[in-house]
């Protein structure tokens, strides 16, 4: 009887620990090395315990990545009032609606790398359809992509519009779930407009909004493609994030530090920790309500 | 070009006395990054008459994309290693000759095995012993539009002060000085490269490569000095930062910009974009300080890595590859469009490798650099070149650019 259920477990346990587990802790052992990737790790690196950590927090290149973070992590929720919006707006039965639909969500089946070629050619600061609008209105052309202060806004930009794409579809689907009955309760009690979305709707989306923060979260954390096509981190590194940055320097083409990239891993895991821990908590509170 | 590559095999076979009775057998297996169309077409063909050399061999060939084999190369070096690989010489190639992953064949050089490329031998050794073979080599220089040249009246600089007075003529008509896309950073390498070679010399440009200058050295501050007169006036095209330096063609095919200094490998580009020789030529980097000329010149290179299991097989397509007859058919125009490493081949009747292969040939008594990021550690590139692109857009960030890399400096060398 108690055999059967680890059985069942053993391969995915087996996989989780090899591709996932395993690989955590090796990037926390070569974080204590200084290591250039070739040949063993026992023979060519050499243990200097917390020096990669030491130099990441004299490193303003490390700074910056990890400003920009945070900077991905806070604007990259707009996704989700956005997709909310959309998904509200396209909840209703006109003719062709689906069509509209399948129109929104578009930029979330396109590749990451097709969005951000697809931007950085709006962006052009000669030819892009963004200056020819701006010039028209007789403003000054700018240049995003190449400028250190706005180059990142303008990948998150960029990076929005398909996560908002998703956000949408999850809350089209939640509102399918909502239930009619509460919604004509709420009207004979004389809901409407703001208050009937904020204590009637909302609530019953709880779910979706959960699962549109999970993935946003993680979408923002992994925002490697995009900035690796649009500004390949530059203009001088202005647009780096830490696992660009990570990328960079264990293992790119003239990454040879793959102790100070495994130290830069294991900061942004213990960031991703913190969002994990709150993800599984609130999942097995939920658990634990459903049961009872 | 296949026809051309054919009978020089045929040559080369001869020359090495049958060599397809010496009898060898197996596979070969070769990763090249040889990826861009003509490339691509030379490396096969290769590949091909070095099988059909050698009834008893089979040669495997790949070809990896150019830029994705510079990360995947350590990955190949150390899972079952091809029997040769092509990487670049100098300072590039030592992490993987210090890690052990390249095979030393001084003894080919010694026993003379490789005539014809004593030249080229200083650029592929390391620690005293040689590591590879090169394949071709280009020049860099400034390419410009001869006719816009004409017609403003200015003729190619031999000093800094000309191409300064040349510049304040083109910026009145209306055009910038130089293309360039720094958004890869490496083209700014080569600015500095010049600068500093002409500003301090080949020999000091050299010490600062090998760590033993510091950045924020007065001599350096010299070669920005001078870059500065250059982006103050305005010489280079706005948002460079944002192009490629593909994406940078067309300004100078436009006639917005009237130089571009680039390799000889934009030729091609700025050919198949319309340019034909009258309106298209190069000139040496003028002189600055009084030092003799010191050059860019990147060399590509093979190598075979020490786990190579046919080691014979890879040696001799090493010695086939660098002959004579095989090098002229390569770097001829229908092959690579480049210069051939070795002594005794001949140069393509073109105009910009007939000028290239004279500059580094009689102008070039400073010395022959790779470039930037060949020179430099590869750590010490990257951050580098960062900090020039900085500096080509915010030249009032210098001191704190330079004092990030002299830091960067100490940790490194």
């Amino acid at each position: 009887m108690t055999v059967s259920p680890a059985l069942f477990l053993l391969p995915g346990v087996l996989f989780f620990a090899v591709y996932v587990i395993i690989p955590i802790i090796q990037s926390f052992y070569i974080s204590a090395f200084e290591w250039n990737g070739l040949g063993e790790l026992s023979e060519q690196g050499e243990y200097v315990g917390l020096r990669n950590y030491q130099e990441l927090f004299t490193d303003r290149a490390f700074e910056v990545s990890l400003w920009n973070n945070v900077k991905w992590l806070v604007l990259y929720l707009l996704a989700i009032p956005a997709g909310l919006f959309i998904a509200l707006f396209l909840n209703q039965t006109v003719a062709g609606i689906r069509i509209y639909k399948s129109l929104f969500f578009f930029p979330f089946v396109l590749s990451q790398v097709v969005v951000g070629l697809v931007f950085s050619w709006f962006y052009l600061p000669r030819e892009g359809l963004l200056n020819a609008i701006i010039s028209f209105f007789g403003f000054e052309p700018v240049n995003i992509l190449g400028d250190p202060t706005l180059a990142t806004y303008g990948i998150i930009a960029a990076g929005l519009w398909p996560q908002t794409a998703y956000c949408m579809i999850l809350y089209l689907t939640g509102l399918n779930a909502v239930d009619p009955e509460q919604v004509e309760a709420g009207r004979l009690d004389r809901a409407k407009g703001w208050r009937m979305l904020w204590y009637v709707i909302l609530p019953q989306l709880r779910p979706a909004t959960f699962i549109a923060f999970v993935v946003t979260i993680i979408g923002a954390l992994r925002s490697f493609d995009m900035i690796s096509v649009m500004t390949n981190g530059g203009p001088f590194g202005s647009t780096r994030v830490l696992s660009f940055y990570m990328f960079e320097k264990a293992l790119s083409e003239y990454g040879f530090r793959m102790g100070y990239g495994s130290a830069i891993a294991v900061v942004l895991f213990l960031i991703m920790l913190v969002f994990i821990l709150y993800f599984l908590w609130t999942m097995v509170q939920d658990e634990r309500a459903s049961r009872n | 070009m296949s026809k051309i590559l054919t009978a020089s095999v045929v040559t080369a076979a001869m020359v090495a006395g049958g060599a397809s009775a010496d009898g060898l057998s197996g596979t070969l297996r070769i990763i090249s990054d040889m990826s861009n169309p003509t490339p691509r077409a030379v490396i096969t063909q290769l590949a091909e008459d070095f099988d059909a050399m050698h009834p008893d061999l089979t040669v495997e060939l790949e070809v990896i994309d150019r830029e994705g084999w510079k990360s995947q190369i350590r990955n190949a070096l150390s899972a079952n290693p091809p029997d040769v690989v092509n990487w670049y010489a100098a300072n590039r190639m030592a992490p993987y000759v210090n890690a052990g992953l390249f095979m030393d064949i001084s003894d080919m050089y010694a026993n003379g095995d490789l005539p014809g490329l004593d030249a080229v031998k200083g650029a592929l050794t390391i620690d005293g012993k040689q590591w590879g073979v090169p394949y071709s080599y280009y020049q860099w220089g400034i390419y410009y539009r001869e006719d816009i040249f004409n017609e403003l009246g200015l003729s190619e600089p031999a000093t800094f002060d000309e191409e300064i007075a040349n510049c304040e003529k083109i910026i009145a008509s209306g055009r910038k000085c130089y293309s360039i896309g720094s958004k890869f950073l490496w083209t700014a390498g080569g600015w500095f490269d010049y600068l500093n070679m002409r500003t301090n010399g080949f020999d000091f440009h050299m010490q600062l490569a090998r760590g033993e200058v510091p950045w924020t050295d007065d001599r350096v501050r010299a070669t920005f000095a001078n870059w500065r007169k250059l982006i103050d006036m305005g010489a280079y095209i706005d948002d460079h930062q944002s192009y490629n330096w593909q994406d940078a063609l067309p300004f100078v095919v436009n006639g917005e910009a009237t130089a571009y200094l680039i390799g000889n490998f934009a030729v091609p580009h700025l050919r198949s974009a319309g340019m034909t020789d009258a309106q298209l030529d190069f000139y040496q980097f003028p002189q600055i300080g009084d030092y003799p000329m010191g050059e860019d010149a990147p060399t590509d290179t093979f190598h075979i890595p020490s786990g190579a299991e046919n080691v014979e097989a890879a040696k001799a397509f090493l010695q086939f590859v660098t002959s004579a007859e095989v090098q002229t058919a390569i770097n001829g125009p229908e092959g690579l469009g480049q210069l051939p490493i070795n002594a005794n081949s001949q140069v393509a009747q073109d105009e910009f490798i007939v000028q290239g292969f004279d500059m580094l040939s009689n102008n070039a008594t400073g010395g022959i650099a790779q470039f930037f990021d060949r020179d430099f550690p590869a750590e010490m590139a990257a951050l580098g070149m960062e900090g020039l692109q900085e500096f080509m857009v915010f030249p009032d960030n210098l001191e704190d650019i330079l004092n990030r890399l002299e830091s960067s400096r100490q940790r490194i060398y």
